[in-house]
């Protein structure tokens, strides 16, 4: 198990990946949508990385802040969605349009939450980005990147983009070879054969409300 | 999660329950991978009762008041110890180049980097390794058996269990005599180790509708990566129109911007299977 810490990963994972591009604060409109994938993934973690390394309060674990800087920066860039169709498996079709809404809704602010508390656990690792292999063509490009730490074997976390009209979006997130998108599936189809699609997001509900008292935003 | 602890006669438990449990209690199998999930989850949940006792706040004391340079040091001292058997295990896989890698790395960092608290070997382009006897005899192509959940150790598949104890004294081979010091240094890898977990541990409480199932399939999944050096890269399946195994998915599809609260409309018919393709 000792290796498990892999997963410190975990925690660099979603919160650190990828995504915001620098111009595009908020009302800085869509500049840089033709970024390629692999400058995303390392702009946004570095810029998200920097600004929690220098920031206090929110190594000193404010969640709130962390939220904020991670819906601001790092959101833009994910296809929930497309995450959340493929953590749920093939229960996804039977859900109407309404609980696929719901599912995506809770899932986002399940691993908005979980991720941006375990960024404030960053120190000082240091992560090194391989360059992306992908032609014009490609609609998929997996960005590889790797964590050191003093004393441990380094941890691989790749990000797997996705092509659209607004840039490239993030999709999957990969520590040590397991995909922690996929890996909620067997989960949550345990939560499906028990209570069904509803079961499922009641379910994701009451855990985001057991993390914050505040209501669950998304 | 909780994970190593201390070693020897807990072996000599673990084994015995281990051979019990293999051969009996058969419960409703939900998973292929775990036959055994009764067992596993009462003993994942003594694991934590252990854990959240005596284990995790010798290791909350350790984080909070150790500088980090002298943890870095700890984690490098017991790296290097690490490596001889990373070794040993990387020759015994016919990987001769990583083999003598781990050779180099111990060389180096043993006499340049003073017992191994200082990682040079890293430095000079030397990566750490991570193998060990169960991945060895993966490798070889034993096959893993079920996951199983030891007492005190955690998370593990039956072949790795049995293999345990081999491990640990394998880990072991810079033999220091004197009990002592010996216990003491084990203490302190314990502790060590728990430390690194922190973070993890919070993370799969707060992330995690099951805790039990997610680390579980985290494990398997990660276990057989390492045993093969890598998997083969995932293929994604889309669960809109029907297509089974999209891999990867088709350009993105008319040009949809695809912004959340877009579908992922690529119709077609058929049926998917419902495993990620790593499988």
């Amino acid at each position: 198990m000792k290796k498990l810490f892999l997963s410190l990963c975990l925690l660099l994972a979603i919160g650190a990946s990828a995504a915001a591009d620098p111009a595009a604060a908020p009302g800085a409109g869509a500049t840089a949508t033709l970024m390629a994938p692999d400058a995303l993934v390392r702009d946004v973690s570095s810029d998200v990385l920097a600004i929690v390394r220098d920031d206090h309060a929110i190594r000193a674990g404010d969640t709130g802040r962390v939220v904020d800087l991670v819906e601001e920066k790092v959101l833009p860039h994910f296809n929930f969605r497309r995450m959340t169709m493929l953590a749920v498996g093939k229960d996804w079709r039977q859900a109407t349009p309404e609980q696929q809404n719901e599912l995506v809704n809770a899932f986002r602010t399940l691993l908005v939450r979980t991720y941006s508390n375990a960024l404030t656990q960053y120190r000082n690792q240091v992560i090194e980005y391989k360059p992306a292999r992908f032609g014009a063509a490609d609609t998929t490009v997996r960005v590889q990147t790797e964590v050191r730490q003093a004393g441990a074997q380094p941890i691989n976390i790749d990000y797997v983009l996705e092509k659209t009209d607004r840039g490239w979006k993030v999709f999957d997130v990969v520590v040590a070879g397991v995909s922690l998108v996929t890996n909620y599936r067997g989960t949550f189809t345990q939560e499906i054969r028990a209570g069904g699609i509803d079961g499922l997001i009641r379910s994701l509900h009451a855990k985001t409300q057991d993390l914050s008292g505040s209501p669950a935003r998304s | 999660m909780n994970n190593n602890s201390s070693p020897r006669h807990t072996t000599l438990a673990a084994i015995a329950l281990c051979l019990m449990l293999a051969a009996g209690c058969t419960t409703r199998i939900a998973n292929p991978d775990d036959p055994l999930e009764r067992y596993n989850r009462a003993m994942f949940g003594f694991n934590e009762t252990v854990d959240r006792a005596a284990i995790r706040p010798v290791a909350e004391a350790y984080d909070a008041t150790m500088p980090p340079p002298v943890r870095t040091g700890v984690g490098n001292f017991f790296g290097n110890v690490g490596d001889v058997w990373n070794g040993v295990n990387n020759l015994l896989q016919g990987k001769f180049r990583e083999g003598l890698s781990d050779g180099a790395r111990f060389g180096l960092n043993s006499t340049l980097g003073i017992l191994g608290v200082f990682d040079v070997a890293s430095e000079f382009g030397l990566p750490k390794s991570d193998e060990d006897f169960g991945q060895t005899l993966g490798r070889w192509g034993v096959g893993e058996g079920a996951y199983f959940v030891v007492p005190f150790f955690g998370p593990r598949t039956v072949r790795d269990a049995a293999v345990l104890p081999i491990d640990m004294y394998g880990d072991n081979v810079w033999g220091v005599s004197d009990v002592a010091a010996r216990n003491s240094l084990t203490a302190l890898r314990l502790v060590h180790g728990r430390a690194n977990l922190l973070g993890i541990d919070k993370t799969l409480e707060e992330g995690t509708l099951d805790k039990y199932s997610y680390a579980r399939d985290f494990y398997l999944q990660q276990r057989r990566y390492r045993v093969h050096d890598g998997s083969p890269p995932q293929e994604y399946e889309d669960f809109n129109g029907g297509d089974g195994a999209i891999s990867p998915p088709a350009p993105a599809s008319g040009g949809a911007a695809a912004t959340d609260a877009d579908e992922f409309q690529q119709g077609s018919g058929g049926s998917g299977d419902d495993r990620p393709a790593t499988r």
